[in-house]
């Protein structure tokens, strides 16, 4: 399947479209090409997961579309406007947490608010709520290195959600988390993603993970990366704790996995 | 418990040290050494009570300028590191000068201080300045240089302007730093001011040091010493204080790196 055959025709109703994106980088006369190609678009209020193997540039992908890199060549457009190159208009949660260990939990998950030049007051007043969703009530006034593992990645989450930016990229959130952990943030997420229906990019390595919270999924070959395939994920929301053990989601896993694993094996 | 744990960390180090005045003390009198080559620690301790008025006036002086000399010298040294970490190129232009100038012991230059400025407070101010800048300019530079990627990358995505990026990740992030900076150079300006004592001063402990010299006071000579001693840590541990009430959960940074 030629991999821009499926996302070409961009309908407008997209909210982010990246177009023919390639990215080599160049050092000491070597050059590695990372993204060759990329074509993909996330509607207003859609989850759209990319799934790849390590090292396969989706960082890379994110770190274009927040500005900080210039790509070799084609486009990031949020809403038609060209954004390429352009810092500022996306909500990015790293895949460490993040945050800053001389300010209070209430105070890291407002930063963007005061970034974007709201008053602190303001901001710690709307935050309340957030943090109350997130678990982290009574620990608004404490400093991150109390909270466990999983309690950083909520607060770094409800960071980016309090940004004004509408699009969400969060990469990798729930990689460095021990597998119960895992699972109660992907719940916790699903839970609070389907009421604000924020458009939302995320990055994993967990096929379970993708299909369980997304949209739409797009698979990642190895480098350099193109889209290997693009999957509507057919299952109903809300989403229930016992779709990984449907069949139809078993077998949606296995042959996503087939393709990777086909991939792979071509690659070497 | 806190109390307990703080009593098993002090004991150990005090029993040693009074062993080995005792040591001193058992030894200056077994062998008899004459008091001008090495007096006794009690020999030091009656000279020390008995020229105390005279001792505490030369330290208040000494300390008036190590105070004043180090608060130039590290606002100096905090300005040069923020000149050349916000603006693009200074860095790689007068770091390496730095560096170089910094192989040169800067209390050679004292002497010439002196021809220059004579002996008022001016050079005394330059020499401690000159001596307390560069350990703070290296650490702040230091720390400004180990902010944390990650949150970097979260700054610059979104859109943080550069005063932010400045003052809401950078600096907070190199206080840790700074603060280790200030402390090597809180040492250094009570050396700074001794020895700007030395080369010519109405009062001081460097002033009280060289006519100990020049009557082979050695006992006196002691107490001078365990005076910029008492300074030096004095300094230190205000500096430590100050890190403590400023850098907030300091304790957390720690557990943050490991």
């Amino acid at each position: 399947m030629n991999p821009s055959a499926f996302s070409g025709a961009e309908d407008s109703s997209a909210y982010l479209t990246i177009t023919d994106l390639s990215m080599t980088f160049r050092e000491r006369k070597q050059e590695e090409e990372v993204l060759a190609n990329i074509h993909l678009h996330v509607a207003k209020g859609e989850f759209v997961s990319i799934i790849g193997p390590s090292g396969s540039g989706k960082s890379t992908l994110f770190h274009l579309i927040g500005g900080l890199l210039q790509p070799t060549s084609g486009h990031i457009r949020l809403e038609g406007q060209e954004i390429t190159g352009k810092v500022g208009h996306v909500s990015y949660m790293p895949q460490q947490h993040a945050l800053l260990p001389w300010r209070t939990v209430r105070d890291n998950v407002i930063l963007p608010r005061e970034l974007a030049g709201q008053s602190r007051a303001k901001a710690r007043k709307e935050s309340e709520r957030w943090l109350a969703r997130a678990g982290l009530g009574e620990y608004a006034r404490s400093y991150p290195h109390v909270l466990s593992g999983g309690m950083k990645q909520r607060a770094s989450f409800i960071r980016a959600l309090l940004s004004p930016q509408e699009l969400l990229l969060l990469d990798e959130p729930f990689g460095s988390l021990d597998e119960l952990t895992r699972l109660d943030m992907q719940r916790w997420l699903l839970d609070l993603w389907e009421e604000e229906k924020r458009s939302v990019l995320f990055i994993t390595h967990s096929i379970d993970e993708a299909l369980l919270l997304s949209d739409r999924v797009y698979v990642f070959s190895n480098k350099p990366t193109t889209i290997l395939r693009e999957i509507q994920v057919p299952f109903a929301r809300p989403r229930l704790e016992e779709l990984p053990l449907h069949p139809e989601f078993v077998a949606l896993k296995q042959e996503i996995y087939q393709s990777m694993k086909a991939e792979r094996a071509s690659f070497t | 418990m806190r109390a307990v744990r703080w009593m098993k960390g002090i004991l150990p180090p005090l029993g040693v040290l009074a062993g080995f005045l005792l040591l001193w003390q058992a030894a200056v009198m077994f062998f008899g050494t004459k008091s001008w080559i090495l007096p006794s620690p009690l020999a030091i301790f009656r000279e020390g009570r008995a020229s105390y008025s005279r001792l505490f006036d030369n330290l208040e002086s000494t300390l008036g300028i190590t105070l004043l000399g180090f608060a130039i010298g590290s606002l100096v040294g905090v300005v040069v590191a923020c000149l050349l970490h916000a603006i693009p190129g200074m860095k790689a232009g007068f770091y390496p000068l730095l560096i170089m100038t910094q192989n040169i012991p800067t209390i050679v230059l004292a002497p010439l201080l002196v021809i220059w400025f004579g002996f008022g407070l001016l050079p005394k101010m330059i020499l401690i300045t000159l001596v307390c800048f560069f350990p703070v300019s290296v650490a702040l530079l230091g720390g400004f240089a180990r902010t944390d990627a990650s949150m970097l990358d979260y700054f610059r995505m979104s859109g943080a302007s550069r005063a932010q990026q400045f003052f809401k990740l950078e600096f907070p992030h190199a206080l840790p730093s700074l603060f280790s900076g200030l402390k090597i150079s809180a040492t250094y300006s009570v050396m700074g001011a001794v020895i700007a004592e030395w080369m010519g001063a109405e009062m001081g402990i460097g002033v009280l040091m060289m006519s100990a010299k020049a009557t082979y006071r050695s006992d006196r000579m002691f107490v001078s010493i365990f005076a910029v001693i008492i300074a030096s840590m004095l300094l230190f541990s205000l500096v430590a204080l100050a890190e403590k009430l400023i850098v907030r959960s300091s304790g957390s940074r720690e557990e943050e790196r490991r």
